[in-house]
């Protein structure tokens, strides 16, 4: 019996009992697609994350009032009032401060915002012409509020898209007013969704000017946080002290114990983000591990009890005479086709799978060739193995043994 | 014809060791079977017959004795060896059929060839011919499960005449066949034997035993008796 007779030969075995070659395929389907598809999900959460993480901006530094790490009880972070707006151009303009580009001074709290027909509770964020810049927040309609906006105290608003859905359903929100507490508003504009909620959810707030927001609307002369982009990612520890020494000495404190503020810089985000993207890698080894021991000792099972159930077959062809080694390379061809078929199969719907959830998510749709390798070859060596060794075994009974075989 | 030694057994034992517990199942048996006999083996179960028929077909080796098969000695052979001498020389027929599941008759027929080497047109064209030779040239598509018992019998019987082997092995061959068809198995026997087949057959029934021109009787592994002074029951041929 030469090779391709033999081929042919598993091939019509293969077809004559569809039922079981169908199950033993999906076996091997399942096993693989499951591991492409989970590893694809863990990825493409890990990327989002990340993402995500980074589009809060680049290079970003926050200083925040009133959350000194030691010290006599004090109230929430944030919750104090020595961050004023002269801090800020203080940053901007000193000799001192050599390393930061832009500096955003920001004044934000939650309050009630109507219009006519309905209302909703947000963050209300005073902000400068250079926020959107710092926050890397676009516009997809209207315009964002101007340095005259902010000179001239104008009653304007620009607003996420989540409060747009919120106050205005399907109508052009651009041009209609708003009302917060007792002063009313124009919307000029409305930012692009940034999707999901980092630390805060930048498609649900309210942008006004920092002069409005402070004299008109809440009747306040300090600020919540000054944020600041620093030149570059590797001058952001530089920016950080440089800004640091310039408040300490503006509020007259010499100890940076004391300090009444803090800044958190992008470089403790990104330790986050490696962190966590650390935390992710080994998260998803263990699923693709786990998914890959479930997926080939499922893959073992179905092979062992098929060619196991086909002892008796075994020795009918012993008997027929057939000699050891076309039995077990019938099996060998066999399991291969089965292995491989079922592999491609597998592969083809894992990554299906992982486009259809990363569409479902709204997350990248990743697909790692590793993986995908890894999956395949681990499959198809079990499938060839169990499909083979149970086969050499029962070659290797008597034959009268084997077809006894119960 | 009757004067080629195709079977010949010397001094045979088959020894069972299961745990430590030796289980005799055939001790010193010598006969022989000549070219063209058709000899009945029988016995009640637990004689020994079976395990006798195995060593016969080379399924199984004896413990002790000589066995030599159409003049080649059947002893130290290995496991390919001995599929080799099935394929050529052994045409096997067993109670249960055994013909592959979901195979079409002629696929049943042709897979001894297929392992013999026999090229692809020649398997199709001898496979037909016996098929069509046990009455089943209507039937030859159809797979195992939509064939009678009888009729998957005779599947069986031109998969065993299709590579012309020098003994035909029936084990049982009529166990699970309705007793009308089963006459018809016996006639295909009979008519073969006439063309000079050599046959040997095992049953626990005597009226079937005696569609045989000998038969060796066994009891507990032992020949008791072995003659041919019956009188052979010959089936009318109608068709």
């Amino acid at each position: 019996m030469n090779l391709s007779e033999q081929f042919f030969e598993s091939l019509a075995i293969l077809t004559v009992n569809k039922l079981r070659t169908g199950l033993a395929a999906l076996g091997i389907v399942i096993g693989i697609g499951s591991v492409i598809a989970l590893v694809s999900l863990g990825q493409s959460s890990q990327q989002s994350i990340t993402s995500r993480i980074q589009s809060l901006g680049a290079n970003l530094l926050t200083v925040n009032p009133g959350a000194q790490r030691n010290g006599s009880v004090r109230g929430a972070a944030g919750g104090n009032t020595t961050l004023t707006n002269e801090d800020a151009v203080a940053i901007a303009s000193s000799p001192q401060v050599t390393t930061v580009k832009i500096v955003s001074p920001e004044f934000s709290r939650r309050a009630q915002v109507t219009t006519g027909k309905s209302n909703t509770n947000t963050q209300i964020i005073g902000v400068t012409d250079v926020y959107a810049e710092v926050h890397k927040l676009t516009i997809s309609s209207g315009s964002f509020i101007s340095a005259r906006d902010v000179e001239s105290v104008n009653k304007v608003a620009v607003i996420g898209p989540q409060v747009a859905t919120d106050l205005f359903g399907e109508v052009d929100p651009i041009g209609q007013s708003i009302r917060i507490g007792s002063q009313t508003l124009n919307v000029i504009g409305v930012t692009e969704s940034k999707g999901g909620t980092g630390f805060q959810n930048q498609d649900d707030l309210v942008m006004v000017p920092l002069t409005t927001a402070q004299k008109q609307l809440f009747g306040v002369n300090y600020l919540s946080s000054i944020a600041m982009e620093a030149k570059s990612s590797e001058v952001m520890t530089d920016a950080q002290n440089e800004v640091g020494y310039l408040l300490l000495a503006r509020h007259n404190l010499t100890d940076p114990a004391t300090a009444d503020f803090s800044i958190l810089s992008q470089a403790d985000i990104l330790n986050t983000v490696s962190a966590t993207t650390g935390t992710f890698t080994t998260l998803l080894a263990g699923v693709a591990a786990i998914s890959l021991l479930v997926g080939g000792i499922g893959i073992m099972n179905i092979m062992l009890v098929t060619v196991t159930e086909r002892t008796r077959e075994i020795g009918l062809r012993k008997a027929l005479g057939a000699k050891k080694k076309v039995i077990t390379t019938q099996f060998l061809i066999e399991s291969m086709l089965l292995t491989f078929s079922g592999g491609i199969v597998g592969v083809i719907l894992g990554v299906v799978a992982s486009y259809f959830i990363a569409n479902l998510t709204n997350s990248p749709f990743v697909v790692s060739p590793e993986a995908i390798g890894l999956a395949f070859v681990v499959s198809v060596a079990i499938g060839i193995l169990f499909g083979w060794y149970p086969a050499r075994r029962a070659a290797n009974l008597q034959p009268i043994e084997a077809l006894r075989y119960e | 014809m009757g004067v080629v030694s195709m079977i010949k057994v010397s001094h045979i034992s088959k020894v069972y060791h299961l745990d430590e517990v030796e289980t005799v199942a055939l001790s010193d048996i010598s006969f022989e079977v000549k070219s063209g006999e058709f000899v009945a083996i029988m016995g009640p179960s637990g004689s020994g017959k079976s395990t006798l028929m195995h060593i016969l077909g080379a399924l199984d080796l004896p413990t002790g004795g000589e066995y030599i098969l159409d003049g080649e000695k059947v002893e130290n052979l290995s496991d390919d060896e001995l599929a080799d001498i099935r394929n050529r020389k052994i045409g096997f027929i067993f109670q249960a059929y055994n013909l592959l599941p979901r195979t079409t008759a002629i696929k049943n027929v042709m897979l001894p060839m297929l392992y013999a080497g026999v090229g692809k047109e020649e398997r199709i064209d001898r496979a037909k011919k016996y098929l069509q030779m046990v009455g089943l040239e209507n039937r030859m598509e159809h797979t195992s499960n939509q064939l009678s018992g009888g009729q998957q019998q005779r599947v069986a019987i031109a998969r065993a005449l299709v590579l012309n082997p020098a003994i035909l092995l029936a084990d049982e061959p009529t166990g699970n066949i309705a007793s009308d068809q089963a006459e018809e198995i016996m006639a295909i026997f009979q008519k073969l034997n006439d063309q000079g087949h050599t046959i040997i057959m095992i049953t626990h029934e005597p009226d079937i035993a005696e569609h045989a021109k000998r038969i060796i009787h066994i009891k507990d592994g032992k020949i008791f008796a072995d003659s041919s002074n019956h009188k052979q029951r010959k089936i009318k041929k109608n068709q």
